[in-house]
């Protein structure tokens, strides 16, 4: 049915139309309609980014589960000359991504329907960003790729700068100037590709043959950008105060799709692009991740700030994610990409969580609170079901992703399973101190009395990203279903790759 | 010279004829107008139509093939009809920034369109010339024409300070050069580029000693560092519209003029001059990106983005390829549409006590001037090259060229420097986007807003054109090839 169309065009460009007519409606409304115009933009937005995850649902539908190659594909010619092309399509390993943002997207626009500020313009900034990272996640070129994956800190820069909180000048800046140094390394691995291999075609690519040297620097400088998207312990640090500052939104985006970008970015290019080197450097990266889960989960238990001490965890469980990948069998790739998924509601949800709460009350100090349990008992009963997903509470989602990872690691190396495992305990730990200190014990606080439980959109929100948790801690197979044969076909390509390179 | 010869001759400078003879039209023509304002008005009409008319004649009427005249001192090839075409273009376009500023700054004269047109005829010699002298020739009738336009406000004491400080270092610059021509000349035992390249494939010392010179001189004209301080101080001390011209037709043409020497008479000395073009091309990418981060004044942040942005051309140029070629003429025609664009917003920057160029100047112009906000965040983010917008593709192009040419270190060098510039244009974005409006700009006459917004929109708007600007530029470099 949507065989015919360009459906991954119109999915990636609606977004920008939307944003387009948000900002032709600011600059033909008078400024007395501010009101109608705030309005008119949440409305456009809502509408566009429910249109495009309808229209993804369609897409998912629509995929062929059982063929590991790129689908939709679409071809359009653009620099003839150097043999650049407009070239989109998925595989198992995307197609969910797009679904996630789709899904996530509407979310932030309901979480954010109360904002005051500037309306039109954040709202037309989500959507582009929304118009780049869908983008992302669908371009066959690597030209194409880089201009969506780079481009999309520019709106986001915005959104930290211009919604953030007190110190949002700083995060905005670090975020940018941390990932566009990472990236400009991965640009003239890029172009080396280009040279070399003489095409920017990304299904050709990865089927090319390089050479082991050129493939060490070039994985180098892939795992440069990458790692600084993921975060990678030790090039992490942008990341917690990326999230503090960020509006609600704006870090339910970036937890819940930006720092996908990094793992999508290993399985798209490091790993079946530079079979060789991934094997080399698969002992490093093992150590870096088990470092990120235990020393990042130490450092999440002693923060004083909630989101802060959320995005440690972020750091922690895409360790959890690099580990996965880089065991390079079938249990640890799914298991990651699963937990990708996975990460993306529940640290969503999370931030959501305290979202709701910094509405209220206008802090994030988790000392500030105590005993919200009497006074907003729904909102702590769904706090308490995201805290148990990020613990990995067995019937959540979040278990499903850690210990399919671990089972992986264990093949790989026991002993990287192990520094694993210890990061459960700390995770656990770290949440539910925080669980203990936010909801439970008695009220301390007089301003706290006075609060109000969930309104309608917060319940709508958050009995989605809930009820995504809980479902797919039973039934694990609406993801991997879908990514199985994409991975199985990664993974004996690169066996076959590494094999034929011992035996040359 | 029969007549018969003499007319083919004149056939291949029709623009250069169109422009000269109309700026000494005007010239007089301006003289016997009464009234300052209406001669100035009057005279930069008529100059805008002159260069459209010029821009149009090199496109369109140029003889089939092109050839070379006056016994082989000026070529005319496909690169410089390109190089022509922008050239008048974005001269035609510093016309239209001067608009309504000179009469609001009271020095509304005739004469300025005048010198532009001069100064273009220059440059248009300049992407021609085939010979030292012409070479010469053109490059002096734009510098000179430069030197009084940095000093056009004579009664400012900032604005004649630029134009002596311009003109002292320009002799000297020019005299390098000549020194270098004349060691040319005495090694090859000619002038002309193409006698020049017999010898230089197989060169002695004086010739490479005359290279340096030459290039040294050339290298002034472009503000590629270490020739690069007269920039921040010229770029500030004239008139703002003046420094919108020197960001741009000046820049181009003798970029493009220094891709003529290096390619066609010392193409054989590759080996030479890549060198000195990676030595100036890295001092620039430094001092443009760390010279730009502690500036408060927006015309001073220009000078090193255009120091800088250099450097990145000369990233690619060092390749010494034909894809170089390309990259570098598609790199400034980007870099070109940028600049004029960026210029069009800092000439917007007028509040009710007159102009103001600082910086902060521009705090929470994302509320006030939402339009001209927007334009000037992609401007200035394709200025830096960054994606999605247009000047990306200059950037990777010209990478491409270096990575290409095996110089990968080079284009390393160059991303980490692009991340240290790109942070100063956040810098303004931050002011732009998240600081409060301290006060409001009085709206931009018409010819100004119109250019912001289109070159605004062209930041994106041509993602879908590259395709064809890149065969045009790569149909232009073919010159150069085998």
């Amino acid at each position: 049915m949507l065989g015919q169309l360009p459906i991954l065009t119109a999915l990636t460009f609606l977004p920008a139309l939307g944003a387009l007519a948000i900002l032709i409606l600011r600059a033909m409304m008078r400024s007395e309609d501010q009101a109608a115009l705030d309005r008119n933009a949440r409305g456009v937005a809502l509408f566009v980014t429910l249109f495009v995850f309808a229209l993804s649902i369609l897409l998912v539908l629509e995929f062929d589960t059982a063929q590991p190659g790129f689908q939709f594909v679409e071809t359009i010619p653009w620099l003839v000359d150097l043999g650049i092309n407009y070239k989109m399509g998925v595989d198992g390993l995307s197609v969910l991504f797009v679904l996630l943002t789709a899904f996530l997207m509407p979310i932030c626009i309901l979480a954010s329907w109360k904002l005051e500020k500037r309306v039109a313009d954040y709202m037309a900034a989500f959507l582009i960003l929304e118009t780049l990272v869908i983008g992302i996640f669908c371009a066959l070129d690597l030209v194409l790729f880089y201009i969506f994956f780079e481009g999309s800190l520019i709106p986001m820069f915005l959104i930290i700068g211009v919604w953030g909180g007190a110190n949002r000048i700083y995060a905005a800046f670090k975020f940018f100037l941390y990932t566009f140094l990472g990236s400009v390394l991965m640009l003239v691995a890029m172009i080396y590709m280009f040279v070399t291999a003489g095409t920017t075609d990304i299904p050709t690519l990865l089927t090319y043959d390089f050479a082991r040297e050129a493939q060490t620097w070039m994985w180098l400088a892939f795992f440069a950008s990458f790692a600084v998207k993921m975060p990678m312990w030790p090039v992490h640090t942008w990341l917690p105060d990326a999230h503090v500052e960020a509006p609600t939104a704006g870090s339910v985006i970036l937890a819940g799709i930006l720092l996908k970008l990094g793992g999508y970015g290993f399985l798209r290019f490091s790993l079946p692009m530079f079979p060789d080197a991934s094997a080399f450097f698969a002992p490093m990266v093992m150590v870096l991740s088990v470092i990120a889960i235990v020393y990042t989960s130490l450092v999440a238990f002693r923060q004083t700030d909630i989101k802060k001490l959320i995005a440690y965890s972020s750091v922690a469980h895409m360790g959890f994610v690099t580990m996965g990948l880089f065991t390079m069998n079938e249990l640890g790739v799914q298991g990651a990409i699963f937990q990708m998924i996975s990460h993306g509601f529940i640290s969503g949800a999370l931030f959501l969580c305290v979202g709701v709460i910094y509405d209220r009350f206008h802090t994030r100090e988790i000392a500030f609170y105590g005993g919200l349990v009497h006074k907003m008992p729904v909102f702590a009963a769904f706090f308490a079901l995201f805290t148990m997903a990020n613990v990995g509470l067995p019937g959540t989602s979040g278990f499903v992703g850690e210990i399919m990872t671990m089972f992986g690691a264990f093949q790989y190396d026991p002993r990287v399973a192990v520094g694993a495992a210890l990061g459960v305990i700390f995770s656990a730990v770290y949440m539910l101190t925080l669980y203990k200190n936010v909801v439970f014990g008695e009220i301390t606080n007089a301003k706290i009395e006075s609060a109000t439980d969930l309104d309608w959109r917060e319940w709508v929100n958050l009995s989605v990203l809930g009820f995504m948790a809980i479902w797919l801690g039973f039934f694990t197979t609406p993801i991997t279903d879908v990514t199985s044969a994409s991975v199985e076909a990664l993974i004996s390509q690169y066996q076959a790759a590494l094999a034929a390179s011992a035996n040359p | 010279m029969t007549a018969t010869e003499l007319l083919a001759d004149l056939r291949l400078i029709v623009p250069e004829l169109v422009l000269a003879i109309g700026a000494l039209g005007l010239l007089v023509a301006g003289v016997f107008i009464r009234g300052e304002q209406a001669a100035s008005r009057l005279v930069s009409m008529v100059s805008m139509a002159l260069l459209v008319l010029a821009a149009g004649v090199a496109v369109f009427l140029a003889p089939e093939g092109g050839g070379t005249a006056f016994n082989g001192a000026i070529i005319l090839d496909s690169f410089a009809l390109y190089a022509k075409a922008v050239v008048f273009l974005a001269a035609a376009v510093a016309l239209v920034l001067a608009g309504n500023f000179l009469e609001a700054e009271r020095i509304g004269r005739f004469e300025y369109p005048v010198l532009i047109l001069l100064a273009t005829l220059g440059m248009s010699v300049m992407v021609s010339a085939n010979d030292l002298i012409t070479l010469y020739l053109g490059l002096e009738l734009q510098s000179l024409s430069l030197y009084v336009l940095a000093a056009f406000n004579r009664d400012s004491l900032r604005a004649s300070e630029a134009g002596l400080k311009y003109f002292v270092l320009g002799a000297l610059s020019s005299g390098l050069l000549l020194y270098g021509a004349s060691l040319v000349y005495g090694f090859a035992g000619s002038t002309g580029f193409d006698a020049i390249a017999l010898a230089a494939a197989d060169p002695s010392v004086g010739l490479i000693f005359g290279l340096v010179f030459v290039v040294s001189g050339l290298a002034f004209k472009i503000s590629a560092a270490p020739f690069h301080m007269w920039t921040p101080d010229v770029y500030e001390g004239a008139p703002t519209p003046v420094a919108a011209f020197f960001a741009t037709a000046p820049k181009f043409a003798a970029m493009m003029l220094l891709i003529r020497v290096l390619m066609e008479p010392f193409g054989a000395m590759a080996d030479q001059w890549q060198q000195i073009t990676i030595i100036l091309a890295i001092l620039s990418m430094a001092i443009g990106a760390l010279g730009a981060l502690l500036q408060t004044n927006i015309k001073r942040l220009m000078a090193y983005s255009s120091i800088g942005n250099m450097g990145y051309a000369l990233v690619g140029l060092s390749a010494g390829t034909e894809a170089a070629v390309w990259a570098v003429m598609l790199y400034m025609t980007l870099y070109v549409i940028g600049v004029a664009g960026a210029f069009g917003v800092i000439l917007s920057m007028r509040r009710a006590e007159g102009m103001v160029e600082r910086i902060e100047d521009l705090a929470g112009l994302s509320k006030t001037r939402p339009g001209l906000a927007l334009a000037f965040t992609g401007l200035l983010l394709s200025i830096g090259g960054m994606p999605f917008l247009v000047g990306f593709f200059g950037k990777f192009l010209v990478f491409f060229a270096a990575v290409q040419a095996g110089l990968i270190w080079l284009a390393v060098l160059g991303g980490l420097f692009s991340t240290i510039s790109i942070a100063y244009y956040l810098m303004v974005l931050k002011r732009v986007w998240f600081d409060e409006p301290v006060a409001e700009f009085l709206p931009a006459p018409a010819s100004i807003a119109v250019i912001t917004r289109v070159a605004g929109i062209g930041t994106v708007g041509l993602l879908l054109l590259v395709p064809f600007m890149l065969g045009q530029v790569m149909q232009a470099s073919a010159v150069f090839g085998g």
